[in-house]
């Protein structure tokens, strides 16, 4: 316990400022002002698996930990999407991930924007074409911003949902 | 005909109800018919404690019978024997004499085990039928036994003359009639380990008459407690209170820990019962301990509060019984695990079972909370009793009366919510219907009156204050306080559910102001249960009482010594395909394994030996007598 | 009662808006503890503001126990305001019921979210209520005794003469019946607001939730009250512990810098208390679900034995 806790304050504070330019695709022109208005200061975030190789889960828990701290700005992950005020899905739509999306999706009050994460969330990626894939999310729920990358660094998911909800960096 | 038998015997219970408060009130009144019976005559007498129990019979009666008027299960033969049983109710708390006490005690048992063979078809009536008998007649042997007792020491059967004599008597003979006695109406009132008939008995009779067994009829020991801890024997040693108090301690806990994991609404209400009772034992053991000590003020506080929750469950335990009669009458099943949803189907039934939950919960500000916080203040008083033995007793009441109140409100969480809310569990559920006029007026009187209770204290307690002085022969002191506040022992503590209950009202409407202000979006949208994506919500998705009581089950292993059992049937054709999963749960009853089984056991292996001396030959038999005859000349 | 209704007034405002701070700065300090930079503490005002611009999505399997829970959680909290000594030793409701009622109060919000928690018909919802009525079914009693071995010894029950009393003759304070009872106390704040090791206040997996479990069903302004709901009930727990093993600095409203300085001086021992359970959070693990009983048993051995120890050296 002592130990932990000396180690934290040997340390100080890890988290770094956000440094590369976010990467994002805006669809449609919603996002800059009413998201930007509404969710400037909080943001919580529900992360929908549609069927994703996890590389992108692997990127996105960085944001929790020290380095890039997604906290600080407001953001952060909620345990149920009727708490959510923003999707981030990942991964090409399987057939089987369709309908819990679609769900997914109505189950979230609005205002709500959808992010669509990593190259596969755009448009299948890798896998598009399979039989057993729908195709990109929003092929099944209107997006509204896409996050390229595969999987993107947890630098350029930061950056990118800054820029989805116009928030200035620190 | 139905409507006319219910309707005069609830006219009868009004009737009660206005003597009961006459007699409150001080009205006394005696009458003799010495040649109706013989062995000194039928007497009976209004006194203040009397007339409190025959107020509280009557009060309860009238819904009930109310009820009766509208539930299917009331009619035929049950009519008579509720007519008997409401008549010989009245007549125990006014009873004078042994000989009055004891016919009214027995009519009253009778006519309740007719009530409860209600159901002669089905076995578990029958079985409980069979144990409520053999129990309540060992309690009347006891109190044969305690009252002969008595009525030969001191040479009347008039409990005025016991009263009188009391203080005379040798105190092994008063130690030994107030065991005697207290055993007997213990069984009746259901306190542990006296309690195996009571969970069997109550749920097999009709609903309305299960509202009087478990609302008033027990409530009849606790009288008999009353009147032998505090009245009949004059004051007694100490550990006579703190018998009293252990027994309520161990009867509250015990009580709602097998309310928990019992998955039968009636028999669930049933245990809750048990527990109630040990609620007001802990107030009549403090009264009795404060007695001995002096402390009249504080006896009388303890005395009041066993009286306002005596009262109090009659009035919510009677509506929850009612309430469950509406939804067993409903769902055709008493299994929780069959319900659920029906607060859509059945509003007023929710509504109402609702108030009773939140009452007998204790939940500010309805009447439970009133009693049991008496309670508490009746038990924290102990400090100024200058015997560490007996404030470890009061410790140990404070403590059990906390763990009663969060479990009884973690029951009353599961019994609401498991038998109301979300998706129904079965057809029947899915097609419940909401009970008819009269079942509803009963239970919104019922519930109306639980309100009342526990909004007025400030005109409630000194009613029970008038009661407690004429039992404790201490002279009535006014009860501090004013119409909102009502003051316990000077300035120790007040209470005021008035202003409780007008702070939650104005707080209500903070959270719609700051709305207003703040510009909140008024938006609402219905859409499925949250269940991470699935495509169909049912019912067997559903937390069951069984799992929500789980916790509990563990926690508390050693005490309901839990075994499982897992039965699962595999496709003839792989072990990868289940055909059927059958899991079960069941706990135990320790004192069925240690203290009935064993008891019975001893009582037959005695029997067997016994009869070895049954030979069949005459011969031997003349020899007994024989034997017989010369011990007694020896002896004599 | 012009002067009650003003202390009524500031108790409510200071609880009703101090509360999201503290939750606020109890975040801020535990993301401090493991290097990040963490969120502001003002953090849970904008997470408020934000919740009431939203709709309401509420499930059709649900009656109006669910949408009348949020309502009557808050008026619960609101009164219990009322009744914890905040800025002085004459809390208005003070009158009314005391430690009892104060105990009781949060057991009508927590009957109420526990059933809003079956209401949607999910198993989340469901297991979350059976904890959560198992965990605070079990803190009562410590709860209760602990708080008796204060009036004990300070001989009155109105939690604003204990503090009162202790505040006068603080030797009664530096007493082992004292600190055993704030021990009990403590872990029964920990579980009963939820917090490190009983319940993890921060949880994504519904296997490990108590009250998040039965507050998933909730959106935008139902929500906002159930969470201003809890962070009060945490507020006012902290409020408790704090004034009343520590308790210095509260007076009597004799005027408005007399309830100043019971608000500073609160507002400094929350700061200390936040500081402990911060560090406390980020050292422990959670418990296992039923190894939380055993906790709660320790806790009521601790009040038990301090009331004993009261008995014993009377």
């Amino acid at each position: 316990m002592f130990r932990q806790l000396r180690t934290a304050l040997r340390t100080g504070i890890a988290t770094e400022p956000v440094a590369a330019a976010g990467e994002i695709e805006r669809v449609g022109a919603r996002l800059a002002s009413e998201v930007a208005r509404l969710f400037g200061r909080s943001l919580a975030i529900r992360q929908v698996d549609a069927g994703s190789c996890n590389g992108c889960e692997l990127e996105i828990t960085g944001l929790t930990g020290p380095h890039y701290d997604l906290e600080r700005f407001g953001l952060r992950f909620v345990a149920s999407p009727r708490h959510a005020d923003c999707l981030l899905v990942t991964g090409p739509v399987t057939r089987n991930m369709a309908e819990a999306l679609r769900r997914t999706w109505q189950a979230t009050p609005d205002p709500k924007f959808v992010v669509a994460v990593g190259d596969c969330g755009r448009d299948g990626g890798l896998f598009r074409g399979s039989y057993a894939v729908v195709g990109g999310v929003a092929d099944v729920v209107p997006v509204d911003a896409v996050i390229p990358g595969c999987p993107p660094s947890p630098a350029a998911l930061l950056a990118g949902l800054l820029e989805a909800i116009g928030r200035p960096r620190r | 005909m139905n409507r006319l038998v219910y309707g005069v015997i609830a006219a009868m219970g009004i009737v009660a109800a206005g003597l009961g408060g006459y007699g409150m009130a001080g009205g006394a009144g005696t009458l003799r018919l010495a040649w109706l019976v013989p062995l000194g005559g039928l007497e009976l007498t209004l006194d203040p404690l009397g007339g409190l129990f025959l107020g509280l019979i009557g009060l309860a009666a009238a819904p009930a019978s109310v009820y009766g008027m509208g539930d299917p299960d009331g009619g035929g033969r049950g009519r008579l024997a509720y007519a008997v049983f409401v008549a010989s109710m009245c007549l125990v708390p006014l009873a004078a004499n042994t000989m009055t006490f004891l016919i009214a005690w027995e009519l009253m048992s009778l006519a309740s085990y007719a009530l409860v063979l209600h159901d002669r078809e089905s076995e578990e009536s029958v079985r409980a039928g069979w144990i409520y008998a053999v129990m309540t007649h060992a309690g009347l042997a006891c109190l044969l036994a305690g009252m002969l007792l008595l009525g030969a020491e001191v040479g009347s059967q008039r409990f005025a003359d016991w009263r009188a004599a009391a203080p005379a008597l040798a105190p092994a003979t008063r130690d030994l009639a107030f065991v005697l006695l207290a055993l007997g109406f213990a069984g009746k009132a259901g306190v542990i380990p006296l309690h195996v008939w009571l969970p069997l008995a109550h749920p097999a009779a009709p609903s309305h008459v299960s509202a009087l067994m478990s609302g008033v009829m027990i409530k009849l020991g606790i009288y008999g407690l009353l009147r032998v801890s505090l009245d009949w024997l004059g004051v007694g040693p100490p550990w006579w209170g703190a018998t009293l108090l252990v027994a309520g301690a161990v009867s509250s806990v015990i009580g709602v820990l097998y309310a928990l994991v019992e998955h039968d609404l009636k028999r669930l209400l049933a245990f809750h019962s048990i527990e109630n009772i040990g609620i007001i034992l802990l107030g009549i053991g403090s009264a009795a301990l404060y007695r001995v000590a002096g402390l009249d003020a504080l006896a009388r506080l303890g005395l009041i509060a066993a009286l306002y929750h005596t009262v109090n469950h009659a009035a919510f335990k009677a509506l929850l019984f009612l309430g469950a009669g509406a939804v067993v009458h409903a769902t055709g099943t008493r299994n929780m695990e069959a319900m659920g949803g029906l607060i859509k189907r059945m509003p007023w039934t929710a509504g109402c079972f609702l108030v009773g939950s939140a009452a007998i919960a204790a939940l500010p500000p309805l009447n439970g909370f009133v009693s049991e916080w008496l309670t508490f203040l009746a038990l924290f008083q102990n400090t100024r009793l200058d015997a560490v033995g007996q404030n470890l007793v009061f410790t140990l009441g404070i403590a059990s009366l906390a763990l009663t109140g969060g479990l009884a409100m973690a029951c009353f969480v599961k019994a609401f919510g498991i038998t109301f809310l979300a998706l129904p569990r079965s057809d029947a559920a899915a097609g419940a219907h909401e009970a008819s006029p009269p079942m509803r007026l009963a239970m919104l009187t019922l519930a109306a009156a639980c309100v009342a209770l526990g909004l007025g204290p400030t005109l409630v307690v000194p009613v029970f204050g008038s009661v407690a002085a004429a039992i404790l022969k201490t002279p009535p002191s006014a009860t501090g306080g004013d119409w909102l506040t009502l003051r316990v022992a000077g300035e120790f503590a007040s209470l005021s559910t008035a202003a409780i209950a007008v702070a939650l009202a104005a707080s209500l409407l903070v959270p719609f102001a700051a709305f207003w202000i703040l510009g909140a979006a008024r938006r609402t949208r219905a859409y499925e249960t949250w269940g991470c994506g699935r495509i169909v919500q049912t019912a067997r998705m559903e937390y069951t009482a069984t799992a929500f009581a789980n916790p509990f089950k563990r926690v508390f292993d050693f005490f309901y010594r839990p075994s499982k059992r897992l039965d699962i049937e595999f496709h003839p054709e792989s072990r990868f395909f289940v055909e059927r999963i059958e899991y079960e749960n069941p706990t135990r009853s320790i004192f069925d394994d240690w203290l009935y089984r064993p008891a019975l056991e001893l009582l037959q292996a005695a029997a067997r030996a016994v009869g070895a001396l049954q030979s069949g030959s005459a011969n031997q038999y003349l020899a007994y007598i024989l034997v017989a005859l010369l011990l007694m000349l020896v002896l004599a | 009662m012009i002067a009650s209704l003003a202390v009524a007034l500031v108790h409510i405002a200071v609880v009703g808006a101090g509360a999201p701070l503290l939750i606020g700065a109890l975040g801020t300090l535990k993301a401090r503890l493991v290097g990040r930079r963490g969120p502001s503490p003002w953090q849970p005002y904008a997470d408020f503001r934000k919740l009431l611009a939203k709709e309401v999505v509420v499930s059709t399997t649900t009656s109006w126990v669910f949408r009348a829970t949020p309502y009557l959680l808050v008026a619960t909290s609101l009164v219990t305001a009322l009744i914890v000594p905040v800025a002085t030793v004459r809390p208005p409701l003070a009158f009314a019921g005391n430690i009892i009622l104060l105990v009781y109060l949060f057991m009508l919000g927590t009957f109420f979210l526990a059933l809003a928690g079956l209401d949607a018909g999910s198993a989340f919802g469901g297991m979350g209520s059976s904890r959560e009525v198992a965990v605070a079914a079990l803190a009562e009693p410590t709860v209760i005794v602990a708080v008796f071995a204060l009036a004990l010894r300070a001989d009155t029950i109105d939690l604003g003469r204990i503090v009162e009393r202790f505040g006068s003759e603080p030797h009664l304070a530096l007493n082992p019946a004292h600190l055993l009872a704030f021990a009990a106390f403590f872990i029964v704040m920990l579980a009963e607001t939820g917090r490190l090791p009983v319940d993890n206040p921060a949880t994504h997996l519904e296997l490990t939730m108590i009250h998040e479990a039965m507050v998933l069903e909730y959106s935008g302004r139902y929500l906002a009250l159930v969470e201003w709901a809890s962070a009060m009930k945490l507020f006012l727990f902290m409020t408790l512990l704090a004034n009343l093993f520590v308790p210095w600095g509260l007076t009597e409203p004799t005027g408005p810098v007399a309830v100043l300085g019971g608000l500073l001086a609160l507002a400094g021992k929350l700061s200390v208390l936040t500081l402990a359970v911060a560090v406390l959070e980020t050292a422990v693990a959670k418990l296992r679900l039923f190894r939380v009983p055993e906790l709660l048993a320790g806790s009521f051995a601790l009040a038990f034995l301090s009331l004993m120890a009261v008995f014993l050296v009377r």
